[in-house]
């Protein structure tokens, strides 16, 4: 299961495309891109990780407001500190491919937007999730009063047994009918 | 932990916690698309669910393996049928695993295996011609580079641009395959073989007759003039109705009625575009199109966007986006606490604005009407006194285009009268922006239906001294002049998106570039407003659906123009324009931009229908007053000759007087007259333009005859408008 070899071996190469939604291609690429960002002494580790980081200067994550959830969220690390292995950026990439399914798409968003892990999206999550997407600094978030009117809306519309936080299949039933979701969950390296 | 692993427990647990979940019936369909998207994810080659065992077999907190006991459970129950799956999908790509499908394959039935291999085949195919097909699109690198860059906005405006070339395209393959086509072969052989083909009556008098008695020295600028409104040497090419005069072609085996396929053609085309237009829009539609504040949150970022630049401009536009919309929800809330006082006087307001809207709107259609009688009244003037010189050329270029400029004036001032009015009426944003957008529509789509109309009230005439049903002494021929109406229209339109972006969004540009005026950045740069760009386009096509019915090669002139739109857009775009603060969602666009087009091609049907439906009788005696009833050309013979003289008109009709008949050939422009005293001096009408009487009694007998004679000779249908004239001559 190493990437000992910079060149990978062709049995793990067909057992990698049974197992993600990549195209050998893709798969090749990935790869590629993967061995660039490791540091030569790690290429003989048996499985060797790259840190948070390094995966973050790839342009792909580079402007994406959440690249530091999705480390996290795809990280198999027992450290907790979002680096990955390649199997890991093969999950990630397959998740976020041309061809995956809207419930495995929908399923990682909601693990990506619960940003303490604790299985829903309450209104902390959606604070900060808003403040991701309107920017980083002060000048361009929504103001309080804004933020709790949005906040409001959104969980009227989402949260269906009001219990004030949205769950896994509440966000998967709303996900489901919003048409611009599957375009938008794209990663194309 | 506990909370965490209850989280992600299985679907089915999820549910019974969520009764309310699970009673939605959007819900119930969301469980169903599952259900089908699973069994129909067959399709899919490198399905597998099974990796994340793999994923957590690297080994990681309790936290993940909750996770992915999510992942497990529920895949749980499809495992099996996975596997199965897999290993029939996958061998496409592996050679390890084709021994494998090889081995499944002898588990199954023979039937099964050759439909599986089969439906492979197949899907292989069709993916492959996909690929071809989509690398062929037009212009697909060009729309790339626009959605990189500006989004999916507006790229449907430049999607929707292409669709109308296409749309053009195949309209005037249509026409060109069914009426062009046959009508150009049988006028070349013409001349080859003997007359082939019915009553090719103008075919000689057109060669005879000048363009608009311009003979000689035509001065240059003349040519732009007729290249510019389609008259002179355009109106007797294929461009206009008036040159399908045939009646019939008489190929060896059959005869090929052209006043039928050019009405057949007619209704075909506007039946392409309406099925197109609704394919399109049920494709449109199929997506629910929600504009709730959830696919705002959890769709809002575009994952594809690599460009920081880009990823700034996005933040930026979220933020406006939220902002706005949690505003007008605002005043939705304000709107709803409104006290009955308020609300009396924001009625009666919008009500007065409304009529003042109402009194613009009929200024304008006023105006557009005096504009068309102005400038018809003036060509007439000009026509019948041949005297165009007492205009000069600019100003003759005015009168032939002043319905076209009043209208494209009234469509660039009304859209700022309305936007300034809207914000006095009170609407939340939203509804203002549509509202506007509707009146807009409305406003341009009606000026066609007012410069048609007046058309139609200079082209009919009074019962009484009509026989023909229409105004013939000014308008020989008024489809061409309808279709000349419409290219003008066309050409201008054009001319004018030309020149707005040469000369008013390019110096705009230079201008805040290089400018530091406070006024100059308070105007700042252009911003590339979908809804009014669309507008200008459905504009240009519902012309050319009116037009194309009088002037037949105007979709292929529509074509062209579109072409050329595009990449003046394209340039403007990347050039000059900087995105709209407020984006247009594509979704919602799309939709909008098939909605208007549908009530552009409601729009020209109309006039098409009534037009072909109150004047059977010009449409039925032809092309130009010719199509007409076979046994009465037979058995009268006064009827034949009135019908040749409708036919005439227009290019040249002709003096039965022998005694002018020389002179009048070298004019090549007058009229006949069967009056009978008016013949006697016919010298002073040589240089009028062509008054036609059809008053059958005051024929003179030795003309009827001499038109029997002729006519028992050739038939009835042979080049009924050379006769006379070869009559004449012989006598």
């Amino acid at each position: 299961m190493g990437t000992k070899a910079s060149k990978l071996p062709k049995d793990l190469l067909s057992e990698y495309q049974e197992l993600t939604f990549l195209t050998k291609q893709e798969i090749l690429l990935a790869h590629k891109r993967y061995n660039e960002l490791l540091a030569g002494e790690d290429r003989h580790l048996p499985s060797p990780r790259v840190p948070m980081s390094k995966i973050l200067t790839l342009p792909e994550l580079k402007s994406n407001p959440f690249r530091k959830r999705i480390c996290y969220v795809f990280s198999t690390s027992e450290l907790r500190d979002g680096s990955l292995t390649f199997e890991d950026f093969l999950d990630l990439l397959s998740a976020f491919s041309d061809s995956a399914t809207l419930e495995i798409k929908s399923h990682y968003a909601f693990r990506i937007f619960d940003f303490d892990d604790d299985g829903t999206l309450d209104p902390g999550d959606l604070e900060m999730l808003v403040n991701c997407l309107t920017g980083d600094t002060e000048d361009t978030r929504l103001t309080p009063e804004e933020m709790r009117q949005l906040i409001n809306n959104i969980l009227e519309e989402s949260d269906i047994d009001k219990d004030g936080t949205v769950n896994l299949s509440e966000f998967q039933h709303v996900i489901s009918r919003s048409p611009d979701f599957v375009s938008s969950f794209k990663i194309v390296l | 932990m506990d909370n965490v692993d209850g989280a992600f427990l299985s679907r089915r647990v999820v549910a019974v916690n969520n009764p309310l979940l699970d009673q939605l019936p959007s819900y119930q369909t969301l469980l169903y698309r599952r259900k089908s998207s699973g069994s129909s994810s067959t399709k899919r080659r490198r399905v597998s669910r099974g990796r994340y065992g793999s994923t957590s077999s690297g080994g990681g907190t309790q936290d993940v393996r909750g996770k992915c006991a999510y992942g497990r459970t529920q895949d749980g129950p499809s495992r099996s049928t996975t596997e199965h799956r897999l290993a029939r999908e996958l061998p496409l790509n592996m050679a390890e695993k084709r021994r494998h499908k090889l081995q499944l394959y002898r588990d199954l039935s023979g039937w099964k295996q050759w439909r599986s291999s089969a439906g492979h085949y197949l899907k292989r195919m069709r993916e492959e011609g996909s690929v071809v097909f989509s690398s062929m699109q037009l212009w697909r690198t060009d729309i790339h580079l626009i959605e990189g860059m500006f989004g999916t906005g507006i790229l449907s405006y430049f999607s929707f641009l292409r669709f109308l070339v296409l749309l053009n395209f195949m309209m005037f393959l249509l026409i060109f395959s069914f009426v062009i086509l046959p009508v150009i072969v049988a006028k070349r052989t013409l001349f080859l073989t003997v007359y082939v083909f019915v009553c090719m009556c103008s075919e000689i008098e057109c060669s005879v007759y000048p363009p608009r008695s311009r003979q000689g020295l035509v001065v240059f600028h003349q040519y732009i003039t007729d290249l510019l409104s389609g008259t002179g040497f355009l109106e007797q090419t294929y461009l206009f109705y008036g040159s399908y005069m045939v009646e019939s072609i008489q190929f060896p085996s059959f005869s090929y009625s052209v006043p039928i396929a050019y009405l057949l053609c007619t209704i075909a085309y506007l039946l392409l575009s309406l099925l197109w237009i609704v394919k399109r829009y049920s494709s449109v539609c199929s997506v629910c199109v929600s504009d709730s504040f959830c696919n705002k949150i959890f769709a809002a970022w575009d994952c594809c966007i690599t460009n920081e630049n880009a990823a700034r401009l996005k933040h930026k536009s979220l933020l406006y986006e939220l902002k706005t919309d949690l505003e007008e929800e605002r005043i939705r809330q304000k709107i709803a606490e409104r006290s009955r006082q308020e609300k009396c006087r924001i009625y009666t307001l919008r009500f007065t604005l409304n009529l003042f809207v109402i009194c613009v709107l009929a200024a304008c259609f006023y105006a557009i009407y005096i504009a068309t009688i102005f400038s018809q009244q003036i060509q007439a003037q000009v026509k019948c006194t041949c005297a165009s010189q007492q205009y000069t050329f600019i100003v003759a270029l005015i009168f032939e285009y002043l319905p076209s400029i009043v209208i494209t004036m009234a469509n660039f001032i009304t859209p700022i009268i309305f936007t300034i009015i809207i914000s006095f009426e009170d609407y939340s944003p939203a509804f203002e922006i549509r509202f506007t957008l509707l009146r807009c529509v409305f406003m341009r789509l009606a000026s066609i239906g007012v410069l048609l109309f007046s058309l139609w009230s200079q082209i009919r005439c009074p019962e009484t001294d009509c026989p023909c049903g229409y105004n013939k002494k000014l308008y020989p021929c008024w489809e061409t002049h309808v279709g000349q109406e419409m290219y003008k229209l066309l050409i201008f339109d054009f001319l004018i998106i030309g020149a707005v972006t040469l000369f008013v969004e390019f110096p705009r540009k230079i201008l805040v570039n290089h400018c530091d005026y406070a006024l100059v950045k308070w105007l700042g740069q252009q911003e590339f407003a979908i809804p009014h760009n669309v507008l200008e386009i459905i504009y240009g096509q519902t012309i050319c659906w009116i037009g194309a019915f009088y002037c037949p090669l105007l979709p292929a002139i529509n074509t062209i123009k579109y072409y050329l739109v595009f990449y003046i857009k394209k340039v403007t775009l990347v050039n000059n324009c900087r995105p709209a603060s407020r984006p247009f969602r594509a979704s919602s666009s799309t939709f909008f931009f098939l909605a208007v087009l549908l009530i552009g091609l409601v729009l020209a049907t109309v006039p098409i229908i009534v037009m072909s439906n109150t004047h059977t009788h010009t449409l039925s005696t032809g092309y130009c007053a010719h199509y007409s009833e076979h046994d009465s050309v037979s058995n009268t013979h006064t009827h034949t000759h009135t019908h040749t003289h409708t036919l005439s008109t227009g290019y040249c009709a002709h003096y039965s007087n022998t005694h002018t008949h020389t002179h009048t050939l070298s004019t090549g422009y007058c009229a006949h007259y069967s009056e009978h005293d008016s013949v006697s001096n016919t010298h002073t009408l040589s240089t009028v333009y062509c008054a036609h009487y059809s008053e059958h009694d005051s024929v003179s007998n030795t003309h009827t005859h001499t038109h029997t004679h002729t006519h028992t000779h050739t038939h009835t249908h042979r080049v009924l408008a050379t006769v006379p004239i070869i009559v004449s001559m012989t006598q």
